[in-house]
Parts: C-alpha cells; structure tokens; sequence
C-alpha cells in the first residue's frame, strides 16, 4: 500500500475514529483489571467498609436519639452510599490517569494521534466503570443487611448519582490539571482532595447547620444541592427539583471551568517540557 | 513529492536565561530517507525528537511532517508517525497483544486482528504474544516496542537508540528489520544512536549535533573522509572533543 492509500484510508469517518481512539483508552484499563484482581477488589474495598460502618451507626442512633424518623429514613446511609459515588468517580479518574504515569506509558499516549479531549472521555468512561463496580455492590449489600434500599428513589437516584459523578470529574479535572503542573508529587491529593471538601458538601446534614458565612460555599458545590435533595426525598418524600436543577448548573460551570485549567495546564507542559518527565 | 519532514529554523529555550537546548535546527527528510542525528549527552537529540512529535513545543521554528504543520495540524501528522524508544515503557501488566490491540485502536489500524498477525510473524513475537509485556528480556522488549512502532504502517518513524542494551545478535536483527520495512513502504527514518556502527549502516544522511546546533552534516562516507579517519565513531570524538584534524567542511 502506497502512503496516499493509506493517508486516505486515515481519513475517512472522523468521529468513529476518535470513539475508536477512547475505546483503545478504555480497553487498555478494562485489560490491566482483567490482570489484575487486587485491583477490583480494591474497587468494591472501601466502599462496602464505608456502608457497613455507617450502617452500623446508623442502627445504633434509631435506638438512642429520638431523631428516629430522620435517621430511620436512611439520611445517613444514603449520604455514604451516594458521596461515595463522587469520591469513587474523581478517584477513578484521576487514578486511571495516574496508571499510565505509573507504567511510563503517558509518553506513548500523547505522541499517538489521541487528542486531549478523547484522552479525558476515556477517563471519564473508566471513571464511570469503576464507581458502578465501586459503589453498586454497596448499595445491594445495604439493602441485604440494613434493608436500606436506595434503589427506591427511583430515577431521582439515577440523577443524583450522575450529578456526583460529574462533580468528581470536575474535581479529577483540577486534580489532573496539579499533576501536569507539579508531577508525580502531587498524586497524593488524587486520594486525599474530595475529602477536604466533605465539610462543606453537607452529606450528613443540612446546609442550614453550617455558619452563615460558610453557607454561600457550601451552595457552591453540586453535591450539597444534591445532599438537600436526597434528604428531602427520604425525609419527606417530596421532588426538590430547585436543588437537582442547581447541582447540573453548577456541574455545568465547574466542569467548563476544569477542562479550561486542564487545557491550559496541558498546553503549559508542553511547553515546558513537563511531559518528557512527568512520572520523575 | 512531498518532503516527510521539514524542519527550519528550530530552536527551545526551556527558560529564558537558559542557553536553547536546540539553537536554530533545520533539515529536510525525503520520503524513504533515513537520517541519524548523533551528538553527546545533552546535544539536543531527545529534545528535537519531542518537538518533532509534538510532546514538546518549540519556541520558535516550524516543523512540517508528511505536508501537515506540527503547530496547526499535529494529530493528522501523527496518525501517519509513530516513535520507539527503550526509554519509554508499555504497559507491564498487560500482555504483547492487549498492547497492540491498545496501540491498533488509538491509531484507528484497519483490520487489525491481521496486522497483528503480520507483525507476530515478521518479528517473531508469536511465542511470547499472550505473556505480559513486563516479563519480557531485553530483547524481546524491543521487538515489541518495534512492533507498536510498526502497528500504524507509519510514513515517518522517529527512532530513539532503539537498540540500546541490545546483545549485537539482536541489534543486528532489529537493524535488519528497519531495513526490511523501509524498502517495503518507503518509509522515512530518523534516528537518533550512539552505535555509530548502527548510523553508518542504516542512514544516508547524518546531522552532527552538539549545544543544539548543527556543527556538520553529510553521508557518512562524506563525513569520514572530511574528517580524514576511518570510521564514524572517530568523527563523532573528534567533534565532540573539539579535536577535529580532517580538512573543514
């Protein structure tokens, strides 16, 4: 085959071409957990320990506070089950990021013809995959040893669920972003930054309990439109479509604002050269 | 015909202050040509090689692959490149094939179940296809990484001392098989060696580098005997000494 045949045949159905290029990402990943079962075992580690504790907790407030209805409702279990779906999704992220630093890999990915934007919806797709892996088999062991069944929110659950996911990519965004910047010297913070934020997005109890000064921040974040939402729906059984509206509007703002940085900080280490050394 | 590669005027300054690790580069590549850019440590090889491939971006300069402009148009350039180096790995926990797979998808190959195949047979990687890539000798390390290098049927490949820590058995049979696939595909090469046995045999061209300039250029035979020695290696101590005895170019 001549070099014109082959550049025609290149050329041809651009946008199967690039779901192609972010399926080789996702398959390179889904391969590495074929591998390597610690891996997936890891997954589904934390979050089932988060759930047992918590229900736990839970169990032993219903019969010791006379909040009974509010903590019987589940608030706290929900909580858990559902930040874990942000923690799980920025994690999934960022840490599948971190995976080809590890390997020395990065290198090979970024003189391929993968462009940034795929490079992030293969991210984004392996972020999805592993939060399901993470935090499904949670919610159906709750529902076996607590009879605590999430899944009865319906498709409000479905929403909120997403509405965390793409808040962790957000974060997974700025956290990748510190990584181009930094190096390897900033990967603990893919572990350790949706923690810091736990405070402020109010996943076990109402904005109204934070300082008032304080508040503005917390409304800020996607996740404490979506923890309001939750606790109305399990506590009085009513929609706060106000709340889930806020939390995708925000989402919207983050993630533009992230990709922005990412862009950005890409763009910066190329330019310093950050991309020859990134795992050193 | 159009030039594989073009590059003029490139030149990287990583900080201002800083003397340009590649102070003014330009050459052109015809397609099937092979080049060797040879300097010491520090010449400025890995970081012409990183802007050629768009890992890097160069102050100023321009870079034109297979008629696309690096700065405007890199990811269709890329398509048609692809890059080895023993200093960049492969995933070690995935096996040859997911590998190749992974590298199939990410450059769009058509049908790549028999590319695989092909390339299994030409570098002999069918016994150890289905292991993974990190329990791999040195030797067949670089048959792999080859391989991904070959996946794409690339028009320009850029080549990083591709048989460093090679037994001379093997280098000899990776040397073979860059040969082999040039004359099959008109493919151009740059490669960038400290075996100075591997740029006589391979290169019809040779860019001498040292501070990221170009101190002298020519066939091999060319430079040997302006030199007045008798091989390469004599020619590249003598420039990278300073201790040049042939006749000036």
């Amino acid at each position: 085959m001549m070099p014109s045949d082959r550049e025609a045949e290149r050329s041809v159905n651009r946008p199967a071409q690039s779901i192609r290029r972010v399926w080789g990402l996702v398959y390179r990943h889904l391969a590495l957990y074929r591998s390597s079962p610690p891996r997936l075992i890891e997954l589904m580690y934390w979050p089932i320990l988060q759930m047992v504790v918590w229900g736990f907790v839970t169990a032993y407030l219903a019969g010791m506070q006379n909040n009974v209805a509010s903590v019987a409702a589940g608030v706290l279990l929900g909580g858990v089950l559902l930040w874990e779906a942000a923690l799980r999704s920025q994690m999934g992220f960022s840490i599948s990021f971190l995976e080809e630093i590890w390997s020395r890999n990065l290198g090979h990915i970024f003189v391929s013809p993968m462009r940034p934007g795929e490079m992030v919806a293969g991210l984004m797709v392996m972020s999805v995959l592993r939060t399901c892996i993470g935090v499904v088999p949670a919610m159906g062991l709750a529902w076996v040893l607590y009879a605590f069944n999430i899944f009865a929110l319906g498709p409000l659950l479905v929403a909120q669920f997403a509405a965390l996911i793409i808040m962790g990519w957000a974060v997974a965004l700025g956290v990748t972003s510190l990584i181009l910047r930094y190096g390897a010297g900033a990967e603990a913070l893919a572990w350790s930054v949706l923690f810091g934020i736990t405070p402020f997005a109010c996943v076990f109890y109402p904005v109204s309990v934070l300082p008032g000064w304080l508040q503005p921040f917390a409304l800020a974040l996607p996740a404490a439109h979506v923890f309001e939402g939750m606790r109305a729906a399990l506590v009085e059984q009513r929609m706060d479509w106000g709340h889930l509206a806020a939390a995708y509007v925000l989402n919207a703002a983050w993630i533009a604002g992230m990709a922005w940085v990412f862009m950005r900080q890409f763009q910066s280490a190329r330019v310093r050269g950050a991309l020859l050394n990134i795992g050193e | 015909m159009i030039a594989a590669l073009t590059v003029e005027n490139l030149v990287k300054r990583y900080a201002p202050g800083l003397a340009p690790a590649v102070d003014g580069l330009s050459f052109t590549m015809a397609q099937g040509q092979t080049i060797g850019l040879l300097g010491g440590n520090g010449a400025g090889k890995t970081t012409t090689i990183a802007m050629l491939l768009g890992l890097l971006v160069p102050s100023s300069g321009r870079i034109t692959a297979l008629g696309h402009d690096m700065a405007k148009d890199r990811f269709a350039a890329l398509a048609r490149m692809n890059f080895a180096s023993p200093y960049i790995s492969l995933p070690s926990k995935l096996t040859v094939r997911e590998n190749l797979r992974v590298y199939g998808h990410l450059y769009n190959v058509a049908g790549l179940k028999a590319r695989i195949a092909t390339l299994a047979e030409e570098l002999q990687l069918t016994e150890f296809i289905d292991r993974p890539a990190g329990q791999l000798s040195a030797g067949q390390k670089t048959r792999v990484a080859l391989a991904k290098a070959l996946i794409n049927t690339p028009d320009l490949l850029l080549l990083d001392e591709p048989t460093a820590s090679l037994d001379p058995d093997t280098g000899d049979w990776v040397r073979t098989r860059l040969e082999r696939y040039r004359e099959k595909t008109g493919c151009a090469i740059l490669l960038a060696s400290h075996n100075m046995a591997e740029v006589e045999r391979l290169c019809g061209h040779v860019l001498m580098l040292k501070q990221g300039r170009v101190v002298d250029e020519g066939s091999p035979e060319e430079l040997i005997a302006r030199f007045g020695r008798e091989d390469l290696e004599q020619v590249f101590l003598d420039i990278a000494r300073g201790t040049r005895v042939g006749e000036s170019a």
